[in-house]
């Protein structure tokens, strides 16, 4: 390799490269700061500015940038640049969630921005990985990393027991992923995605790769959480500090999404028929357990868990469809999704009494009345997420249904219709302790941050109709 | 002729032994048990070609892995018979999914058929003209780059996580500062005291 063509491949790398360079370059300032407080603000702030800076570079070479690096192990294109856009910014305003929380929390150290940076990078990683190892080794940096900032409040027994079950669980899923790489390695003959859709398109070997593939993507659906995978989602939500959670029920989420699509999309493109199978199950399933399953919480974060198992059910009805239009409305819905929970989350951060943080459904009671402003944003939210017409997750949900209607999937969407009705049940619950019930009590003042964050995503639920109904009519008018 | 036997004598050995590992009563025997599966499997390496490979293998993972296994059982004490007197209740259910999965698995095998061409997809072929070590420096320093530098980072998260989990700074904890030590001088070790006749030191 000369030096040319190094620097070409890592012309197309540069927003991973900000960021590991950068978070070893923190990790160093973290180490030789005198005083842990103040390191911890500024690592903290300088994070935030880092991941800014990566959406705007990812912006900036989108168009301009496309291609293969390292021979063929990582992919560029306008799609995943948006994927990556999406993923540094949503992981901007999980660590703006965090960094108030951390202090009051006497959690404040400089090591959760930078791991938070490295997870990032193993998420930026995943979605451009054109090979089977540059997808395993970003998957497990991102997970390795959220597996300790799941612990990261170590004195809680709750933190630690969530840190743990997710750690077994993931070295379980990472086992299952392996075993199918290599049963794929040895029916393709290599590792790369576009020799695994050469291999894919000859009829002999498929049923090789099908069975390699089966254990694949029951690997990638334990880290979407999507059902029968998901049992961990529920424990590890309520355990993990609040503003982790935060953070995992976003980005990563939309990272192994795109993920699971590239897999599905690129190297097995020509067995569509067969993959297709396996998704429907887990589409269904996750649908069934998320809309049930969040019917019977009582603590807000374990719903959120129930809610985004449901919410993965969904992406993967667009996905089932195989086409471009599915892969396009599944990157739509997980978009409008990460900005609908990053608010739910602010609003639950945003639930600190004088005694400290609370987080049961019932301690939202008469908020409409006590806080207008957080009641009104968490009622938004929660339509939002629920797909409740006529506020932006409809006109998701809306998009990934037509998608799958278009592929002649009627009964899957007919299926995914009828959960959507029972998942709005449970936001019209969490609606109705927030306007009926008599106040339980005030919450302190939100930190500016968090503040800013559920009053801006609450306004896009709004404000983004009209472009989701642009997005929608011009996918209609493409397609038809 | 004999590398078949020795593939099949050293097959053998590394599926018993690793049967060996999960059944065995007794974790340090689980551990010898280890230690044989491994050895078995560094023979492998050796008949496919890959002496580095083997000799890693039994550098660091007999000599340093699992003995670190054998330290930490032997330390921590763990009964696995109580660990493992509820498992008997899922033995019917695992068991019949192992089974199916087995069974998939058998006939998978049997109608095995590889791509066209997949042998000679093959991205390293085991050289002809050069030692093991170079082949696999070129190969990991130069096309799988990202891949090694990929798994650097990987390794720096696990030890950033080791020490975030478990590092606590302790107060009052006295601790050897070698620099104060020497540069100790005589006026602030002796402290010469002029004692008063009749009153002591008080």
């Amino acid at each position: 390799m000369t030096t040319e063509m190094l620097l070409t491949d890592l012309r197309l790398m540069i927003p991973e490269l900000m960021l590991a360079i950068g978070a070893m370059a923190l990790l160093m300032l973290g180490a030789f700061w005198k005083g842990e407080a103040g390191a911890a603000r500024l690592i903290m702030r300088l994070s935030i500015g880092l991941l800014i800076l990566c959406a705007a570079a990812a912006v900036w070479m989108a168009g301009k940038a496309e291609g293969t690096a390292f021979h063929g192990a990582l992919r560029v294109d306008d799609f995943i640049l948006y994927a990556k856009t999406v993923i540094y910014l949503a992981s901007a305003g999980a660590l703006v969630l965090a960094s108030k929380y951390l202090e009051t929390e006497r959690l404040a150290k400089f090591e959760y921005p930078v791991l938070a940076l490295l997870a990032v990078t193993g998420m930026s990683v995943m979605v451009s990985s054109n090979d089977l190892i540059t997808l395993y080794l970003g998957l497990e940096l991102q997970s390795l990393a959220l597996y300790i900032l799941a612990a990261f409040n170590r004195d809680s027994l709750r933190a630690s027991e969530a840190g743990l079950k997710f750690f077994m669980l993931g070295a379980l899923s990472s086992g299952l992923l392996l075993y199918g790489a290599s049963l794929i390695y040895g029916f393709a003959g290599a590792t790369g995605f576009d020799a695994i859709a050469a291999a894919a398109s000859e009829d002999g070997a498929k049923i090789g790769l099908l069975f390699g593939l089966v254990f694949m993507v029951s690997g990638l659906a334990f880290k979407l959480s999507a059902a029968p995978f998901h049992m961990w989602t529920p424990d590890v939500y309520e355990g993990a500090p609040t503003p982790v959670t935060a953070f995992y029920a976003t980005a990563p989420k939309l990272a192994a999404m795109v993920l699971v699509a590239r897999v599905l999309y690129e190297p097995f493109a020509a067995m569509t028929d067969e993959w297709r199978q396996i998704i429907v199950v887990l589409a269904v399933l996750s649908m069934a357990v998320g809309a049930l399953g969040a019917l019977m919480q009582s603590n807000i974060k374990r719903l959120m868990g129930y809610s985004s198992i449901g919410n993965m059910g969904y992406a993967l009805v667009g996905l089932a469809a195989g086409t471009a239009l599915g892969l396009w409305s599944v990157l739509f819905y997980m978009t409008l999704y990460v900005v609908g929970v990053l608010g739910a989350f602010a609003v639950i951060l945003s639930m600190r009494r004088a005694e400290g943080m609370v987080e049961q459904i019932d301690d939202l009671k008469g908020l409409a009345r006590t806080h207008p402003a957080l009641g009104w944003s968490m009622t938004a939210l929660m339509f939002s997420i629920g797909g409740m017409p006529f506020l932006v997750g409809f006109f998701g949900k809306l998009f990934v249904f037509y998608a799958a209607a278009e592929a002649g999937l009627w009964w899957l969407m007919l299926t995914a219709l009828v959960f959507s009705t029972v998942s709005i049940a449970y936001s019209l619950r969490v609606v109705k302790v927030i306007w009926f019930d008599e106040p339980a009590g005030v919450f302190e003042p939100a930190p500016a941050g968090v503040a800013l964050i559920s009053r801006t995503a609450a306004l896009a639920t709004v404000a983004l109709v009209p472009v989701a109904g642009v997005v929608l009519a011009t996918a209609i008018a493409v397609s038809s | 002729m004999l590398p078949a036997a020795a593939f099949y004598i050293l097959a053998a050995s590394a599926v018993i032994s690793a049967f060996m590992v999960v059944t065995a009563r007794n974790p340090v025997r689980a551990v010898l048990f280890l230690i044989v599966t491994f050895f078995s499997a560094a023979g492998l390496f050796v008949l496919l070609g890959a002496e580095f490979l083997a000799m890693i293998l039994v550098i660091v993972y007999v000599g340093a892995v699992a003995v670190l296994f054998l330290f930490v059982v032997m330390m921590l004490d763990i009964d696995f018979a109580t660990l493992k007197a509820g498992s008997t209740g899922y033995l019917p259910l695992g068991g019949l999914i192992a089974l199916v999965l087995a069974a998939q698995l058998a006939l998978v095998g049997l109608a095995w058929v590889s791509a066209d061409g997949a042998a000679l997809q093959f991205q390293a072929p085991t050289p002809e003209d050069t030692h093991n070590i170079a082949a696999l420096g070129a190969l990991i320093y130069d096309r799988y780059v990202l891949f090694f530098q990929l798994a650097g980072l990987v390794l720096l998260v696990a030890m950033m996580g080791a020490i975030v989990l478990t590092l606590r700074h302790r107060d009052g904890v006295k601790r050897q500062d070698m620099h104060r030590q020497v540069n100790r001088t005589r006026a602030e070790a002796v402290d010469v005291i002029d004692v008063k006749r009749g009153e002591g030191i008080g």
